[in-house]
């Protein structure tokens, strides 16, 4: 057993480590112990291969032995969203079409990790290619949200989130496309950061719609989640839509410690207000309101009239650049193949692995993007996406950042939106709009419900304002004081 | 249509060049032929799951030349876009490509027709893609292979506007085209190894007129001679069907190398919807026109321009400075020759006769030559200069080709080095003045070619060796004695 301040600090953890008061092996059997006990209810993981862990923990002593304990993450266990590509691990994005798949690479977020001494713990369970909101789009099977077995942790990062929160795992990678980490991060009750498009790079993250997907990290608190911001931030060279920066330029962007709130300009969008958010969520965020005033902090109302347009325009982009993105799943170099009489029905064999959800938005973008269609679909989706972009950066003008809900509602039961895909794609409304724009946003708890659901809020922030939206963040996390350690144990059944 | 009407063809080529870059398009991989298959791949090429294309920039500044050598107009900024189509070679199940926004356009190729008669047609735009890999079907075998080897490398697609009127024009286009990107540096241009690919589309029309008639695209030519028979076949077909009243179809089709003629492979209806698509993986990229400048001042000297250089500052005849400017190894050949100090016409013949004709034996390009300019420079100065006769020259050379040695080096080693020291030389003329004394007295008779036959004789005993002025001053100072 971990003391408690280690299980509720990753950057404690890591300090423990690098000082010898906990081996990263300790460190690292405290956690495969706990996913035997409670992985079974809350089915985080898709692939965990203890021996490895143990390997790499015990690399990591051997390390700290001979005097060099560099590194960030030392022996810190982190669990990867299963699209994120890790060397000599399966890698399924919990998909038929890749099982058994493993690549002979690691992502460069991966990569750093590893550099930084951090443990690739396991790979967590998805919606299938990261398509859907709840994780009930597993090609194999559901996660359940830790504090209550009955409902999903959201989605897609799901196995993700409800790693960190049922303290399976001390931090967690999701990846976020239309809201992917902060909504499973609102729902499960940890911190989820978006960052800006272009400051994560995308290679070794398995596409889904490429001009939206940003790796993002998950963390009990938002100190944790900038600790692993710091480590996978940065410029890469092999994604070429990474911007030419390195995390400790953005850092200094950021207000000294202590002096976030003060003066900030808050903008409360009157859209994010709507009938569709549950009481309970609009009072998590009225709770923060109130904070953020008491600590200094100027709300500004304002109207953002183009968030309506936010889930049309996202779809169509999407399945679009998902059609073709996913075009390479065709059993010829890697991945099962189911053999047909020809080529036309070896295709087709092995394409219906593909879950229900894949392939309806692989026909939609197919749809979108055919000839006769294109103008009305995808060039009108791009056009409105631009459009939407000016709408932030006017809305910047008048504020620092804005606050709302991340999502409509705490999380619900399994089953009980899977068979409407229209209800799921609502999910979305509120973490759409920032990666259509390319912004950074994350989320953070604020509250409870009656029945001792998480709520989150969501701060969204101009272009490469990440540094600044965690030290507000921050400071919103030690005026909430929410008790942030993980559960002792799953809840319900 | 009435029969006594007469048609005319209209045709329009769209050529594939592969880059001469030494990696591929967008990754790492080594961009060479042949090899075993799949010993050129990588993670990105072969697609695996989260790779991600990173443009390379010598690829960039290569199909910039390409425009800049055809004289488009080149883009300040430039995209990809992805193709999307299902087949085992193309890893991506797309093909990133250049759609609505192409890096160069309207361009012309200038090129010859019969007796050098010099023609031009418009160049509708150059784009920058990437190749396909390579799908084998072993006979007999019950599955497909697929070589990802090629998959990757870059290419340039130079569409042509429809203004060929002649399966000659269209040959002669595509040979200066070539030509004009080999004298460019950008690829080596080899039909034979695909490096160079070309289809065509076709349409016939009443003589004169303005409209175009529905196009037909051939595919599958895989020579200049195949070009000519493909396209042939295919104003015959067309005009034929026209004749008879029947509506030509849209549709691809492919030529039949061993029957000379061309099959339908797809109509219009059933032609795929590659679904265009802005590549979200690439950037815009911007070309400065100081990129541009650079790449335009390192434009090597066109075949035009070279071909009028040797002709009139070098006086080279036409004929000379139409053949060595052919291929730049030839004309670059001949230019190094030149500033290693040989005659530019001297030069010129020595290349025209022996090298081209070992070349021509050889199967051989000067690539392949195992001397430089500056030996073939060292044997002309040796002819020029006495050391060797003109006969001996020529073996020399032959030697220097076969063996890959100096012209010196061979001149020994074949012991064909004039001997002119004339006390080397005297004992061989005493001797035949010796032998020869009816000779010499029909000389001194006053028969004139008598000295012409003792020449002969001294050459002989000196196997062909001796100096003939010489040997000559020698006899004419002993006879008279």
């Amino acid at each position: 057993m971990l003391a408690a301040e280690l299980v509720r600090s990753a950057r404690a953890l890591a300090q423990a480590v690098r000082t010898r008061r906990v081996a990263a092996r300790a460190v690292a059997d405290h956690y495969l112990d706990r996913i035997a006990r409670h992985d079974g209810a809350v089915k985080a993981f898709l692939h965990v291969d203890p021996a490895d862990v143990r390997r790499q923990a015990d690399e990591i002593d051997r390390r700290v032995a001979g005097g060099d304990a560099e590194g960030a993450l030392l022996g810190v266990p982190v669990a990867i969203k299963d699209n994120l590509c890790t060397r000599g691990l399966p890698t399924t994005c919990a998909s038929r079409i890749l099982d058994g798949y493993v690549p002979p690479y690691d992502a460069t977020v991966v990569e750093r990790i590893r550099a930084a001494g951090g443990v690739v713990l396991g790979k967590t369970n998805l919606d299938e290619f990261a398509m859907g909101a709840s994780t009930e789009n597993s090609g194999f099977f559901p996660t359940r949200n830790p504090h209550d077995l009955a409902r999903v942790p959201g989605g897609s990062s799901g196995g993700s989130a409800a790693a960190v929160a049922a303290g399976l795992a001390p931090l967690a990678l999701g990846s976020d496309t239309g809201g992917s980490v902060r909504q499973p991060g609102a729902l499960c009750g940890v911190v989820g950061l978006r960052p800006t498009y272009g400051v994560v790079s995308r290679y070794g993250l398995v596409a889904f719609a490429s001009s939206l997907d940003q790796v993002g990290p998950l963390a009990l608190n938002v100190d944790d989640c900038e600790l692993l911001t710091g480590v996978i931030a940065g410029h890469d060279p092999r994604d070429s839509t990474s911007r030419p920066v390195r995390w400790s330029e953005l850092a200094r962007a950021a207000p000294p410690a202590g002096s976030a709130l003060p003066g900030l300009r808050v903008g409360i969008p009157a859209e994010y207000r709507s009938e569709g958010v549950d009481r309970e969520v609009r009072s998590g965020v009225e709770r923060c309101e109130k904070l953020l005033v008491e600590a200094g902090a100027r709300l500004v109302p304002l109207s953002l009239p183009l968030t309506q347009y936010a889930i049309p325009t996202y779809y169509l982009v999407v399945t679009s650049e998902a059609s073709s993105n996913l075009a390479r799943f065709d059993g010829v170099r890697y991945g099962p193949r189911d053999a047909g009489r020809d080529l036309a029905a070896t295709y087709a064999a092995t394409r219906a692995r593909f879950g229900d959800e894949v392939k309806r938005r692989i026909v939609l973008g197919t749809f979108a993007l055919s000839s006769g269609y294109y103008d009305a679909y995808y060039k009108k989706a791009l056009q409105v996406r631009q459009c939407i972009g000016r709408e932030f950066e006017q809305a910047f003008r008048q504020c620092d950042l804005l606050l709302g809900p991340t999502a409509p509602t705490a999380a619900f039961p399994l089953g009980e939106k899977s068979s409407d895909p229209v209800q799921m794609y609502l999910c979305d409304v509120f973490t759409a709009p920032a990666p259509l724009a390319g912004l950074p946003a994350l989320s953070i708890p604020c509250g409870r419900t009656a029945a001792g659901l998480p709520v989150g809020a969501q701060l969204q922030g101009p272009a490469a304002a990440d540094a600044r939206l965690l030290a507000v963040a921050r400071e919103l996390e030690a005026r909430l004081a929410l008790d942030l350690a993980p559960l002792e144990a799953p809840r319900g059944s | 249509m009435a029969p006594e009407i007469e048609l005319e063809p209209v045709i329009g080529l769209e050529v594939h060049c592969q880059l001469a870059t030494r990696t591929k398009l967008f990754c790492a991989c080594e961009a060479g032929f042949g090899g075993r298959a799949n010993s050129r791949i990588c993670a990105v090429c072969t697609a695996q799951p989260g790779t991600l294309p990173v443009l390379n920039q010598q690829a960039l500044d290569l199909a910039i030349t390409v425009g800049l050598a055809l004289g488009c107009t080149i883009r300040a900024r430039t995209k990809f876009d992805r193709k999307n189509y299902f087949y085992p070679d193309l890893p991506k199940g797309y093909q990133i490509s250049q759609f609505d926004e192409p890096l160069c356009e309207h361009g012309r190729v200038e090129f010859e027709i019969g007796k050098g008669e010099l023609r031009s047609a418009r160049v509708l735009r150059v784009h920058m893609e990437e190749d396909a890999g390579k799908a084998l079907h072993p006979e007999g075998a019950a599955s497909s292979l697929v070589d990802l080897n090629r998959a990757g490398v870059p290419l340039v697609e130079i569409v042509g506007m429809p203004d060929l009127a002649s399966p000659a024009e269209a040959s002669a286009y595509l040979q200066a085209l070539r030509r004009t990107l080999r004298f460019a540096g950008v690829s080596e241009c080899d039909m034979e190894k695909g490096s160079l690919r070309c289809d065509a589309n076709v349409s016939v029309r009443p003589r004169g007129g303005s409209k175009l008639g529905t196009k037909v695209e051939v595919k599958n030519m895989n020579s200049f001679r195949n070009v000519e028979r493909a396209l042939a076949f295919e104003i015959a077909r067309q005009t034929e069907q026209v004749r008879r009243g029947e509506p030509i179809v849209q549709e691809t089709r492919s030529f039949r190398d061993t029957e000379g003629t061309t099959v339908s492979m797809r109509r219009k209806e059933d032609a795929d919807d590659y679904r265009y698509f802005p590549d979200p993986d690439l950037p815009l990229f911007e070309i400065d026109e100081a990129r541009i400048e650079r790449l335009r001042a390192a434009l090597p000297e066109t075949w035009l321009a070279r071909r009028a250089r040797f002709a009139h500052e070098w006086g080279l005849s036409e004929y000379d400075a139409r053949v060595l400017t052919e291929e730049p190894a030839a004309a670059r050949f001949l230019e190094g020759a030149v500033a290693a100090g040989l005659a530019p016409k001297a030069a010129a013949n020595w290349i025209q006769g022996e090298v081209l004709a070992w070349l021509g034996e050889t199967r051989g390009g000067f690539d392949a030559l195992r001397i430089g300019p500056a030996d073939l420079a060292e044997l002309g100065r040796m002819a020029e200069g006495g050391e060797l006769s003109n006969q001996a020259a020529k073996k020399v050379l032959r030697r220097m080709l076969e063996e890959g040695v100096g012209a010196r080096a061979a001149a020994q080693a074949l012991d064909l080095l004039q001997i002119r020291d004339s006390g080397a030389l005297a004992a061989a003329v005493d001797e035949v003045l010796q032998q020869e004394a009816k000779i010499v007295a029909d000389y001194r008779g006053g028969k004139e070619a008598a000295l012409n036959a003792l020449l002969g004789r001294v050459m002989r005993a000196t196997k062909g060796k001796g100096d003939p002025g010489v040997i000559k001053s020698l006899l004419v100072a002993r006879l008279s004695g």
